[in-house]
């Protein structure tokens, strides 16, 4: 199987989702680039190139720059989904939600409830998240946790390229608003991903590794991060079990409780910021679940409370590390509870 | 501009079903029946009438929180309407939208809209669906003096530009944006103006005056539908109400409010028909006469409607938890 890029699978999902169905129309701020100007079109095809080339096949009706104006364009998208497209728009950085989340959360997310059932919309917002770019307070965020509160809205977060492609491919063939969450550190990360279209439903999560002693529930770029903290303690002869939910909304409640019940202990790891998100929700929905399972205390790995730092060495901090998430899941398995019970 | 007998008649016949509406929902609310907030056309009505009256089932509008006549100049059906309004099981929306948030997607109604300056984001994307599907169709959306206000109106206003899109922006100045008054509230001299400034054609017409909008609209929607691109009406009237049912205007004028009154686009509308001899009274009348029944058997219906069961509670969520 060809190996490609998180970046060339969503490409080649818009590319593909494109060439089936002429209702799909990829509308953004650059998302060719060049509109206006004295030099090429498609000059970034994406600031981060993800949409390269879509509009030499697609053409300028179809792949839409537009102005800055992203309540305008976001709203523009929703009412389109709401009469007959299927567009894919582009945020561009998740930050930006900032300007335009009342035509996100007040208009699309709603249409269907408040309408009685007798509204479909079928949306995709797509939009990069986190740190590591040295990119600051305000392009750096990940904010999957305001997403996952608001009824209506599903909330996609691949962490590897074979999910980005057949989770982009279902999200776009969904009939109501999604929000695709593309992590900016991964772009660059290679996966096997088949040429031909799949899809992979939502709510159904991907056990990244099986293991029995402890269970770590990881978002996004977490994944990766979790995956090799599992590996390197695998060689201690303990086993860690990996589970990326790949949506937060629906979540796959039922593979992480299966887990937990056989493991006894849970750290999730979420880069977003530690109150109100989908660490808490998690914590709280296996304590609510599967109290009499836990043989320690849940512990939580997030960002702090602080907004995104721009020194590399702050930034470094914010994020969570393998150390920190290695530290959590060794005081996991070192808590008095456990000794107590072998 | 020519009209047949029948679009007089059905223009008028639109009118007055919205002023009977809105002044029965009037009373029906000061007696306890409708729960919630209710903003009222009534004043307003040849501004939704004269825009409507030449569209499709297929040609959209986006609407208001002040939304119930805009719904019956594009057709939606009187019933359901008010027993949505009534929070009851049959509503066009199931009772879970109510008042300021009625659509009817079968009649291009994309919905009421509670965020001032929330429609015209939307609407430009009905007007891209027909752009790019090459429907010939049109979308219209209307926003008060207040929401004209809303970057959301600006941004959709130059994009409707920059991306040629049928839309039509209908900016309904009824003087005030809630209880603020628009020489206050708004910078520019008119609204009209305002919107000319991103590079569209722009026109005032009187509000109050069903011919005035409706020859306005004529040349817009001509403009929309043979790719010419967006076009900005302003329509200046006066509400009858205040800005919701029990609002006691004290920042209006008795005088004004007379005045609001004795400007009735209903009244206008009469006089010039009867004058012109197009139509005559007694048509009129009649119309009057089958309209008050409409409503009557609405709000019956609306009275006898049960209230939604438990379970649309979690109906049309996607994902339950």
């Amino acid at each position: 199987m060809p190996k490609k890029s998180y970046r060339q699978a969503i490409n080649e999902a818009l590319r593909q989702e494109m060439r089936r169905d002429p209702r799909v129309v990829l509308i953004g701020e650059d998302v060719a680039g060049g509109h206006g100007g004295s030099g090429e079109i498609d000059a970034y095809g994406g600031v981060l190139g993800v949409t390269k080339g879509l509009i030499t096949e697609f053409g300028a009706d179809r792949v839409i720059d537009t102005p800055i104006t992203e309540s305008g364009f976001i709203g523009m998208a929703a009412g389109a989904a709401a009469t007959g497209l299927r567009p894919i728009v582009d945020l561009m950085f998740v930050d930006f939600l900032g300007v335009c989340f009342d035509q996100i959360f007040n208009q699309a997310a709603k249409f269907r409830y408040m309408f009685g059932g007798n509204a479909r919309t079928p949306l995709v917002v797509r939009a990069m998240v986190g740190a590591g770019f040295r990119a600051a307070a305000q392009h750096s965020q990940m904010l999957d946790s305001m997403f996952t509160h608001v009824p209506g809205l599903k909330v996609v977060m691949p962490s590897n390229a074979y999910d980005a492609k057949g989770l982009l491919i279902q999200a776009i063939r969904e009939d109501d608003p999604v929000i695709f969450l593309e992590h900016k550190t991964l772009y660059d990360t290679e996966a096997d991903v088949p040429d031909d279209a799949y899809t992979i439903p939502f709510g159904e999560a991907d056990i990244v590794r099986d293991g029995d002693d402890l269970t770590v529930v990881a978002f996004s770029a977490m994944v990766p991060r979790c995956k090799a903290v599992a590996e390197k303690l695998a060689k201690e002869g303990i086993s860690i079990e990996v589970i990326d939910p790949r949506t937060t909304s629906p979540l796959d409640e039922a593979t992480i409780l299966e887990s937990v019940e056989r493991t006894g202990r849970l750290v999730v790891v979420n880069e977003d910021t530690p109150r109100c998100s989908m660490a808490t929700d998690i914590a709280a929905l296996v304590a609510e679940k599967r109290f009499y399972n836990l043989r320690a205390p849940i512990r939580r790995v997030t960002a702090p409370h602080t907004p995104v730092p721009f020194s590399p060495v702050l930034e470094d901090l914010y994020v969570p590390s393998t150390e920190r998430i290695e530290a959590a899941i060794r005081a996991s398995l070192g808590d008095p509870a456990r000794i107590a019970a072998q | 501009m020519q009209f047949t007998r029948e679009q007089l008649l059905d223009a008028y016949h639109r009118m007055a079903r919205i002023r009977a509406f809105e002044d029965r929902v009037s009373i029906e609310f000061s007696n306890g029946n409708v729960p919630g907030f209710v903003h009222l056309y009534a004043g307003q009505e040849a501004s939704g009438v004269g825009i409507c009256l030449g569209l499709g089932d297929d040609d959209w509008i986006g609407s208001t929180h002040r939304g119930h006549g805009h719904c019956i100049a594009k057709g939606c059906d009187v019933k359901g309407m008010m027993i949505e309004i009534f929070g009851k099981e049959g509503g066009l929306c199931r009772g879970k939208g109510g008042s300021m948030h009625i659509a009817d997607l079968s009649k291009g109604m994309l919905g009421a809209n509670a965020i001032v300056g929330g429609n015209p984001p939307l609407v430009i994307g009905a007007a891209l669906t027909a752009k790019t599907l090459k429907t010939g169709k049109l979308a219209v959306s209307f926003t008060g003096d207040g929401g004209s206000n809303q970057g959301t109106t600006f941004e959709a206003m130059n994009l409707a530009v920059v991306l040629k899109l049928p839309a039509i922006f209908v900016l309904e100045n009824n003087g005030y944006g809630e209880g603020t008054g628009v020489s206050y509230h708004c910078g520019a001299k008119d609204l009209a103006s305002r919107a000319a400034a991103f590079g569209m054609p722009a026109v005032t017409v009187d509000g109050t005056d069903f011919f005035a909008v409706a020859e306005a609209m004529r040349d817009a929607a001509e403009r929309a539908r043979s790719g010419g691109g967006p076009t900005a009406i302003e329509t200046t009237c006066l509400r009858f109400y205040g800005h919701f049912v029990g609002d006691p205007q004290l920042y209006r004028s008795k005088a004004e409010i007379k005045t609001a009154r004795e400007n009735d686009p209903l009244i206008k509308f009469r006089a010039r028909v009867i004058a012109g001899a197009l139509l005559d009274a007694a048509q009129l009348d009649a119309i009057d006469q089958e309209v008050a029944a409409e409503i009557e058997e609405a709000v019956a219906a609306a009275t006898s409607a049960q209230w939604p069961s438990p379970a649309e509670l979690e109906r049309d969520v996607y994902v339950q938890y």
